[in-house]
């Protein structure tokens, strides 16, 4: 009988020290209730703890930070153009004693964080023209090979720019959430994107400035193809004209050299003057007759003058 | 064995004792062998060692073999930190290997993004990193992979949004890279990951699907216009070089004609000054000759040759028949001479 009593005994000591015993993990924090009352600060120390067995109750709460990812949502930006946005957020149990009280548990603070920051992010969305989303700051793009080209909608100079809409977004919630125990470090824009039949539209528009750009690249080819061959036409012109007029003028100066060194023999005085005609005639005489010419001659001619009268008279 | 039955049979308080002080034996070989083995733990040559006492983080070990305290009191995590980690973005790698295949999903969520001229492009990228601080890793952040993938996308698509779709497609494809890398590694410090950022690499980066034909046609394009222009370069080169040494030649024989005329000229004045010098001492007597020489040869060269008497006129329409008229007229002509 004894024996059993102290068995039980011990067993009961079991009991109570391990319910006055708790372990906190390294990425645990941890409020201790009293019957539903919280006792003391929160413990964010890891390692064992000691608490008054059976009537303290110990809740658990991350201590990391933690994902809050938000719904793709389809929202209108200033401009009026329809966009998804999908965001996601880094938020902590900054105070768990609050936390506990106003969203008891990860599942509260994530369906109060759905409404603060989806609501948030829609509403700055419609406060800002959608290039005042996509673009950060007013850096002039890099020209690549074709500049012009794809010019789409480059638009105005913004004002705000992404990273400030995002920390509007974050200022504001973070504003709503201080009295929840939570705080968020940040939101931001996971995905923008057009919805699906604008995006069709965009395309489009893609589409047809690219036919324009190959457009300008075939009529620049025809253009500079026809260039070249004018300046082919032009070359060749000025090349064969340019040789026949220096064969000429070379022609030309011995033509005249040949002519002034005829002349200086020809026409020294009347005597050789009339004796070059005399030579030149007899010459041609030699030149263009041959068997196929008919002579008729006069005796009174100088050759045959003999022929009639022996004396030539 | 019939031996020991009996004993059994014959004995059994006495067996059950034994078999009493027996279990006890193994009993505590049993609790022995546990406690070595649950207090002894090795670390991979990539990994680094943390050990928690009571939840706690109490210290970190390198790899090899090391102690802990059994019973979980303490426990050991393992962070594999030289490893070199990957995320795929816009695509999955389903198997690697010498043939890797990729998935077939269509990952246009996280591939399509606004440009800053408001365009689309699809990019497909990846990040490698390693974890850099096991502590921050393990204990700072729930899920640091998905994290990371978060702000990565949010990085990709806010660099990309500042940029447009040219730069995108061509030429900035190193700088997305750089600016990407840059905005991740801060994130990372931000948020206390853990994890260091090692590089990222832009994979495909291409038009949307259904613009790509367009994109194609402006290549082609492109290629017409150098093709138009060589085609005309090259017949330009054809022509032109030909022209010119034709030209040159044109001007050579011109040369050659000048110099032939010159001295032809030449050739002939000195030639007819020496036969003038000469005809000038006699000249009756020279033309004479000169004349007399030539006839004989132009008449020994033509073919019918008529004399008529100056008195005898209109003869001639009698000579117009073709006879040996020519021959009388020859031997007279010889006479003469």
């Amino acid at each position: 009988m004894r024996l059993w009593i102290k068995a039980a005994l011990a067993l009961l000591a079991l009991l109570l020290l391990f319910s006055s015993i708790y372990q906190v993990n390294e990425t645990e924090q941890v409020i201790v209730t009293q019957f539903g009352a919280p006792v003391g600060p929160a413990v964010t120390r890891p390692g064992l703890h000691l608490k008054a067995p059976l009537v303290q109750e110990v809740h658990r709460f991350d201590k990391r930070f933690l994902e809050w990812d938000g719904d793709p949502n389809q929202v209108p930006t200033r401009d009026k153009r329809f966009i998804w946005i999908d965001t996601y957020a880094r938020w902590r149990i900054k105070d768990p004693l609050l936390f506990y009280q106003r969203l008891r548990d990860e599942r509260g603070a994530h369906s109060r964080l759905d409404d603060i920051l989806d609501g948030e992010a829609r509403t700055s969305v419609a406060r800002h023209d959608l290039v005042e989303l996509v673009r950060s700051s007013n850096r002039p793009f890099a020209a690549g090979e074709e500049m012009d080209s794809l010019a789409g909608e480059i638009g105005r100079a913004i004002t705000i720019g992404r990273p400030a809409i995002s920390a509007e977004i974050l200022a504001a919630a973070q504003q709503r959430v201080k009295d929840l125990g939570i705080e968020i470090l940040d939101v931001r824009f996971k995905r923008i994107n057009y919805v699906e039949d604008v995006r069709l539209k965009v395309y489009e528009r893609m589409i047809s400035e690219r036919k324009r750009v190959a457009d300008q690249y075939r009529s620049e080819g025809q253009g500079e193809a026809s260039r070249i061959n004018g300046e082919r036409e032009r070359d060749l012109k000025a090349i064969t004209s340019d040789a026949y007029r220096r064969s000429q003028e070379i022609v030309g100066r011995a033509d005249a050299e040949a002519t002034r060194v005829y002349a200086g023999a020809y026409d020294q005085n009347a005597a050789a003057r009339d004796f070059y005609s005399f030579q030149r005639t007899l010459e041609s005489y030699r030149e263009t007759f041959d068997q196929q010419t008919a002579l008729i001659l006069s005796t009174s001619s100088d050759f045959y003058r003999y022929l009639s009268r022996g004396t030539g008279r | 064995m019939d031996f020991t039955e009996i004993k059994l049979d014959g004995d059994w308080r006495e067996w059950l004792g034994r078999l009493r002080r027996r279990a006890g034996r193994l009993l505590l070989i049993l609790a022995g062998l546990l406690l070595l083995f649950s207090s002894w733990f090795t670390v991979g040559p990539e990994e680094v060692g943390v050990v928690l006492r009571f939840g706690a983080y109490a210290r970190k070990v390198e790899s090899g073999l090391h102690l802990k305290i059994p019973f979980g009191v303490e426990r050991a995590l393992k962070v594999p930190v030289e490893r070199q980690l990957k995320e795929e973005f816009g695509f999955r790698t389903l198997k690697a290997g010498v043939n890797t295949v990729y998935s077939q999903e269509n990952f246009d969520q996280e591939s399509l993004m606004m440009t800053g001229d408001l365009n689309l492009a699809d990019v497909e990228w990846i990040v490698q990193y390693r974890v850099d601080d096991p502590y921050k890793f393990l204990f700072k952040v729930r899920d640091p992979r998905e994290t990371l993938r978060d702000m990565t996308e949010a990085g990709m698509q806010r660099v990309v949004g500042d940029r447009g779709v040219n730069e995108v497609l061509t030429v900035g494809r190193q700088e997305i890279c750089l600016a990407v890398e840059e905005e991740l590694q801060a994130l990372c410090k931000e948020y206390e990951t853990g994890i260091k950022i090692e590089q990222v690499v832009l994979q495909d980066v291409n038009p949307p699907d259904s613009v790509k034909p367009a994109f194609n046609e402006v290549n082609e394009a492109q290629q017409e216009r150098e093709k138009l222009i060589n085609e005309a370069r090259s017949e330009y080169n054809r022509v032109i070089p030909r022209a010119r040494g034709e030209a040159d030649q044109a001007v050579q024989q011109a040369d050659g004609y000048a110099v032939d005329r010159v001295n032809r000229a030449k050739g002939e004045a000195a030639r007819f000054r020496a036969v003038f010098a000469e005809y000038q001492r006699a000249p009756e007597v020279t033309r004479t000759r000169l004349y007399l020489e030539s006839m004989r040869e132009v008449l020994a060269k033509s073919g019918k040759k008529v004399v008529l008497d100056e008195e005898a006129k209109g003869l001639l329409p009698l000579m117009l028949f073709d006879g040996q008229g020519a021959a009388p007229a020859a031997p007279a002509a010889g006479g003469v001479k």
